[in-house]
């Protein structure tokens, strides 16, 4: 489809109010050699729990019916997989259904899971993610990922998905990045960022303090994205639970808003059709006059170098919420950082910057919590927890551990998650003597892009303080 | 699945139904895994050595073409369709995305040959578990002029770069009827540079 009719650019609308009612992450790891996914499910769901100091059974009670999103089945050679955790988790008899929109499904399975609440259907779900990525060695791996690419038209050139995403890069790099230095330190210095930013953060599976050298001087995967720019294979599980006014309210204080946008495109990247460029509410038709002239080469949208699926997933999340300039009237994100120049391509998707424009957001430290170069606070810090690059990429589980993250920075308790000295040892991991907190003071509205492989699925989770509402409803 | 026949396994279809004929699996025993550290078990290995048997459908007539040597896309011809009417698709499409009619055969072979141009690349020294194809891969995306969409391939001879002319080459000898009998190679390469079993 290249043309949108009326009824499908439809702003979408919630029938009730959904809130988050509190949310928990297991440690993300590489491997767990010795923990089956349930016992890293039952940790993200008694974290769940903890936060609003309820025990596991009180807080089952309210639940009404499960999402779970764990994308690769063939990772763990166990269909129903969720029908498994489901049991463990003790939730029988309650409905339940397994989500896979591959590094979207995190976010897909809120995104159910809020419909569900909003429709009335039920009034408290459980959304759980989690994967499962370390039962095989690292190239059945990487050909198990190849199998989410068309089997029949990429799956057999290579049996690597990375050679599916980087043509993507790759034209970026030269059509944006004008294959310029400068733009090649403004990628690492999200690896750097991310990176430093998981240091504080005990369930981090990659931590590093690096430097702009230590990215471009890593190896090459496929140029020019080096090791250092790509993000975690992890293992880990992660949940929220939304639930609506009355019921959100019974089970805390603190309830927060929440919305989810979806969108989607072809899983091929070279079916993608050339279109004119959907505007977000901070954009106007003369944002991109002259384009074409000031990017030679970018003949194309959203051709080899945008995603729309993370376009349309903004437009309605930011349209449903009254979201207009993203930068102003939001105060944390967390982005999906597969690749640091996917992480650029996405701050022009979602309106951060426009298109053609994304490494600014970077270099004009926005992006930060305290901005290296300055000293001073960014106006929209992202990835604090680490992103993709930092913290996981336990696909299943991503999408939702970003949303956990922004919830523990509105309801100002992010110190509390990743602080205490106990959990640090509980998880085996050294705090670092340097540890300081990133929590963003006075944060009131979040955005969080799960993000599926070459574009085929996004979605844009908002929360919001409810006293810090954008739009009147 | 027959498992006393020791011929690897092959699939016919015979009166429209699949015949399987040879042995499809080996069945290995499993061994466990011990942490070292404890000498306690922690899990075991699950070998699979599995077939998938795969019907290609409508698309059937693309793989089949490339080992003739012919590069074979569709058309909507559907003059009803808003959006796509005259769009020529490449990869094939079986239906119209846009009016779900029928796409017609369109034969692109002369059209790659004269106007196929890099729009991106990359090259990349890893592959994933049961690749076949030479390391390093030179992926590109290729346009043809008239198409509106951008295939994925590899290159065979020359280095890639965006706008690069370049033609396709097929693999007529020995095919294994799947993409990667479709190549493309610099413009200009001679038969004499050409990867084994491929022709142009």
């Amino acid at each position: 489809m290249i043309k949108f009719s009326d009824n499908q650019l439809k702003i979408p609308k919630l029938a009730r109010p959904v809130y988050l009612v509190t949310a928990g992450m297991s440690k993300f790891d590489r491997a767990f050699p010795e923990n089956r996914t349930e016992e890293l499910t039952i940790q993200a769901f008694t974290a769940a729990s903890d936060f609003i100091k309820m025990t596991p059974a009180e807080l089952k009670s309210y639940i009404h019916t499960c999402y779970y999103g764990h994308f690769a089945d063939h990772f763990g050679d166990q269909l129903l997989g969720e029908a498994v955790i489901h049991d463990r988790l003790g939730l029988d008899p309650l409905g339940n259904i397994g989500i896979k929109t591959g590094g979207a499904t995190g976010g897909s399975t809120l995104w159910e899971a809020v419909k569900t609440v909003a429709s009335g259907y039920s009034d408290c779900t459980l959304a759980m993610g989690w994967e499962r990525m370390d039962e095989v060695p690292t190239d059945e791996g990487n050909h198990l990922i190849s199998a989410a690419a068309d089997k029949d038209w990429e799956t057999p050139l290579g049996h690597i998905y990375t050679g599916y995403y980087a043509v993507m890069a790759q034209r970026y790099w030269k059509i944006y990045g004008k294959e310029e230095e400068s733009f090649r330190d403004t990628m690492a210095e999200i690896a750097v960022k991310n990176r430093g930013y998981a240091r504080m953060n005990p369930h981090a599976h990659g931590p590093m303090k690096i430097t702009i050298e230590d990215v471009k001087n890593s190896p090459i995967i496929a140029y020019p994205l080096r090791a250092l720019d790509c993000c975690l294979m992890s293992v880990g599980a992660a949940c929220c639970i939304v639930a609506e006014e009355k019921t959100a309210y019974e089970l805390t204080d603190n309830p927060l808003r929440v919305w989810v946008g979806a969108g989607s495109h072809t899983l091929r990247v070279a079916d993608r059709r050339d279109m004119q460029i959907p505007l977000l509410p901070n954009e106007t038709k003369d944002t991109y006059k002259n384009f074409h002239e000031k990017y030679p080469g970018s003949t194309r949208y959203p051709g080899f170098t945008s995603f729309l699926a993370a376009r349309v997933a903004a437009y309605y999340a930011y349209n449903m919420t009254g979201i207009v300039d993203p930068c102003e009237d939001l105060d944390v994100i967390e982005l999906h950082d597969a690749f640091t120049i996917s992480d650029i391509q996405s701050y022009e998707d979602v309106g951060l910057r426009p298109y053609g424009e994304g490494r600014d957001f970077i270099e004009s430290g926005d992006a930060y919590l305290k901005d290296p170069k300055t000293g001073k606070r960014g106006k929209l810090p992202s990835n604090l927890s680490g992103g993709l690059i930092g913290c996981m990429h336990a696909v299943g589980a991503t999408g939702l551990m970003q949303v956990a993250e922004i919830g523990y920075h509105i309801w100002n308790r992010w110190d509390e998650i990743h602080e205490p000295i106990k959990k640090w040892k509980a998880f085996g991991r050294e705090k670092p003597e340097d540890w300081e907190s990133l929590q963003v003071s006075g944060a009131k509205r979040g955005l969080a892009i799960s993000h599926a492989g070459v574009g085929s699925h996004v979605t844009a989770s908002i929360l919001m303080h409810p006293d810090h509402l954008l739009k009147e409803e | 699945m027959p498992k006393s026949n020791s011929k690897k396994g092959y699939v016919d279809v015979i009166d429209g139904k699949y015949k399987t004929n040879g042995k499809f699996h080996k069945i290995e025993k499993n061994e466990p895994i011990f942490n070292k550290d404890t000498g306690k078990l922690a899990g075991v290995t699950n070998p699979r050595d599995m077939t998938y048997i795969h019907s290609y459908g409508g698309e059937a007539i693309f793989f089949e073409s490339l080992g003739k040597g012919k590069l074979i896309a569709s058309r909507c011809e559907n003059k009803e369709c808003g959006t796509s009417y005259n769009s020529i698709f490449m990869p094939f499409r079986i239906f119209c995305p846009d009016c779900l009619h029928k796409t017609s055969i369109f034969d692109l072979t002369d059209i790659a040959r004269k106007t196929a141009r890099i729009h991106s690349f990359i090259v990349t020294h890893r592959s994933g578990a049961f690749n076949t194809l030479k390391l390093p891969i030179k992926f590109i995306n290729v346009e043809f002029e008239g198409v509106c969409t951008i295939l994925m391939s590899y290159l065979s001879t020359g280095n890639p770069e965006i706008g690069m002319r370049v033609v396709p080459i097929f693999k007529t000898k020995n095919p294994t009827y799947t993409i990667i009998d479709l190549s493309f190679v610099s413009e200009g390469t001679p038969q004499s540079k050409l990867p084994e079993d491929f022709s142009f």
